[in-house]
């Protein structure tokens, strides 16, 4: 997709706006927190897991080239294909002639982030191909022609009357009549229709969650088995994966996975871990013929080399945002690309440019949260903080805030300057406030003054309290 | 090919012919590291050489380097050590029984093999079903004796299939996890495509934890099978309003019967 994370502001604006997003984001930020707070609580390893899957994955980053290689040559051992793509249109092109030389008509698709990333599904579309995602929230985005709002939860933003009135339509086609309004006929309804894909499908493709350099297995965690159906039935399965996703071996995965459901949704496992080592056996009674692994960098290889490298820990579960302030305000769409809340205000800048998200970084209040609730312990905030250097340094932002942010920098390295103007000015406005208590505007001050008062300061720094206090002690 | 960097290669890897299994998935080095793929106009050496320039210390690393880089990596990944495991006490079985009942699957212990075929009656009364099922043929399952009121079809699943028997690999008590590896009796699609899958799992495949499964299969398979599926109870999505709902894409019922083998 192309993003559009540079109008974040307007977008984040209409956000606000819209009740219905509103209840969503409320329910999902109970339900995500509290379930996870639970599962945590429940194991007193966490912490330790913790440490060790940050070890993990900090050694196999620092051989990524290493263990690359090792995963492609046990999956090729095993009768897989490895193919690399440097970047979003090769990763396209290659799965496009993957499905060509297969023949292929239609293909199911597992819920897979870097597909999202490189533009799969459009890139196959426009080449003809019936494309079906076939995780439910994924499915009813693709229905909406909408992008993800959630990791976890794709289609979190929908109510069940959109969604039934977005069956009814697409499925009328099929013979079928609009669905119930019941969680239970709206989930049999997609169960019948995807049956139907699946059981058609020429190609099955799906991301992975990791790869395993051991064996050259992939592997993806899912609770519908949707993934499971698109790895099995098809004739042919491909397999789209970051560089990233690898790890040395099984009692690595097991480290992180005992990490991932519980930071995603607050189970112990997902219902689904499934390990695919190449194409079916030969006496085997199913599986797929061909076993393809797609390896895609798209600006991950330059993360590596330079100061985001441990953004490359990320394992998708979606804890940042859900523990995340401004998510929960805005809602995913609002970021305007694949990646959302605080993991994606990192990846985004970084793959597709600063100079295109330069908003993201600054949609923080840098409280921690994300950091602190991090499965693998990225430094979010450290990062976000960085990125906004970066884009400052670079002349992103308006001018009002560059000028500010510029007469700030001046004030913060001269403490003594600094003292007597805070101190002027917290006078000025302390006495100009000091009727209401509060300003209803104040220039500079719109952003704020726009939708709520700021309240008057009380005429005394900070500074200058603290030392009364301490005189006084 | 490139050099065997492994010294803690058993055997070496010139032996090996490159491009079939590796047998035994234990890897002690490299099969082979050219690119198999066919990738267009060299993507392969753009992508690995960003990521050596990336993580090379210095500018140019030595080959020398590179090969005690190569050993370390081997060597690691020969260790199978393992991390952190959560406790996991008591009996094995109860343990199992409390965390599959947890994740909404269902339990019933089974006092022998030729308990199986009343059990999964049983079961399939409760719930209405009729006893046309479709089963699994490793050793396990084919020792059951079913009655003659099943109508029993052997092979992998087909869409309209309602009912699948199969035996599990193995069980984790850790987390009520049921273990199903797929080769030419225990064909993966069964343990998908039936709403109601009937899970037989032998007391003695009972284990503690995650890792010991690897254990086990790196003692017992040559390579590692295509499939290998951890299933934690039934098919379930959130994605409507975030409610919970049993029987997204693979089973809604799924019940395991522990069987005293």
């Amino acid at each position: 997709m192309i993003p559009e994370s540079h109008r974040f502001p307007d977008r984040a604006g209409l956000a606000l706006a819209d009740e219905g997003l509103r209840l969503a984001l409320d329910r999902a930020r109970q339900g995500f927190i509290g379930n996870r707070r639970k599962a945590v609580d429940a194991l007193p390893e966490f912490q330790e897991l913790r440490e060790a899957a940050r070890r993990v994955k900090n050694h196999t980053l620092a051989n990524l080239d290493l263990y690359l290689e090792r995963f492609e040559s046990q999956a090729t051992a095993a009768g897989g294909q490895v193919h690399w793509a440097a970047d979003a249109a090769e990763a396209r092109a290659r799965i496009l002639a993957i499905c060509r030389e297969a023949g292929a008509r239609t293909v199911t698709k597992g819920k897979s982030m870097v597909g999202e990333e490189v533009g799969l599904n459009e890139a196959l579309e426009e080449a003809d191909l019936e494309v079906v995602e076939t995780d439910l929230g994924e499915y009813i985005i693709q229905l909406a022609g909408e992008t993800p709002s959630h990791i976890v939860a794709p289609a979190i933003h929908k109510t069940r009357e959109q969604i039934r009135d977005l069956f009814a339509e697409h499925h009328a086609p099929l013979g079928l009549g609009a669905p119930g309004l019941g969680n239970a006929e709206l989930v049999a309804r997609a169960r019948e229709v995807l049956r139907r894909e699946f059981l058609r499908a020429d190609v099955g493709i799906t991301g992975a969650n990791f790869l395993i350099a051991e064996s050259g297995s992939t592997v993806i965690v899912t609770n519908e088995g949707n993934g499971d159906l698109s790895n099995t039935l098809p004739r042919v399965h491909v397999v789209i994966a970051g560089i990233e996703k690898v790890l040395p071996g099984f009692e690595d995965l097991s480290t992180v996975l005992r990490l991932l459901a519980r930071s995603a949704t607050g189970q112990e496992m997902s219902v689904y871990t499934t390990v695919s080592t190449g194409p079916r056996r030969g006496e085997d009674l199913d599986g797929p013929e061909e076993f393809h692994v797609v390896l895609v960098d798209n600006g991950r290889s330059a993360m590596l080399g330079g100061e985001f490298r441990e953004m490359l820990r990320c394992i998708r579960c979606g804890a940042c945002l859900n523990h995340c302030p401004v998510y929960h305000a805005v809602g995913g769409h609002a970021y305007g690309w694949v990646y959302t809340g605080p993991m994606g205000s990192v990846l985004t800048p970084l793959i597709v440019g600063l100079d295109k998200a330069h908003h993201l970084p600054n949609a923080c209040t840098l409280n921690g949260r994300c950091e602190q609730v991090c499965p693998m312990s990225i430094p979010l905030p450290t990062m976000l903080r960085k990125l906004r250097t970066r884009g400052f340094e670079r002349g992103f932002g308006t001018r009002t805030s560059r000028m500010g942010l510029a007469a700030w920098g001046f004030l913060a390295r001269r403490p003594a300057v600094y003292g007597s103007a805070t101190r002027v000015a917290m006078g000025i406005l302390g006495w100009l406030g000091r009727r209401r208590g509060a300003f209803r505007r104040l220039p500079l001050a719109g952003g704020w003054t726009g939708v709520r008062d700021l309240p008057a300061p009380e005429g005394e720094t900070f500074q200058r309290a603290w030392r009364r206090r301490g005189a006084r002690r | 090919m490139l050099p065997d960097g492994g010294a803690t290669a058993a055997h070496s890897f010139a032996e090996r012919p490159a491009c079939r299994p590796v047998e035994g998935f234990l890897g002690e080095g490299m099969a082979m590291t050219t690119g198999s793929g066919g990738a267009p106009s060299g993507a392969r050496a753009r992508v690995l050489d960003a990521v050596r320039a990336a993580v090379r210390r210095e500018p140019a690393e030595a080959e020398a380097e590179a090969a005690a880089r190569r050993e370390e990596i081997e060597a690691r990944i020969a260790a199978h050590e393992v991390h952190v495991r959560p406790s996991v006490e008591g009996d094995l079985a109860m343990r199992f029984a409390e965390k599959v009942t947890l994740v909404s699957a269902s339990f019933a212990p089974v006092p022998g093999i030729d308990g199986v075929s009343r059990a999964v009656a049983n079961y399939l009364e409760e719930h209405g079903l009729e006893k046309e099922i479709v089963v699994t043929t490793d050793p396990l399952v084919e020792r059951v004796r079913w009655s003659n009121e099943f109508a029993v079809a052997r092979r992998a699943a087909e869409p309209e299939d309602r009912v699948s028997v199969t035996g599990a690999y193995a069980g984790i008590a850790e987390t009520g996890t049921v273990v199903f590896v797929s080769d030419r009796t225990t064909p993966t699609t069964l343990n998908f495509l039936p709403e109601t899958h009937v899970a037989v799992l032998a007391r003695d495949r009972l284990v503690a934890h995650l890792e010991d499964v690897w254990a086990r299969l790196r003692e017992e398979r040559a390579a590692p099978p295509r499939t290998v599926n951890f299933i934690t109870g039934p098919s379930r999505t959130g994605d409507i309003e975030l409610q919970l709902e049993l029987g997204a894409h693979g089973p809604r019922r799924l019940h395991v019967l522990l069987v005293d083998a």
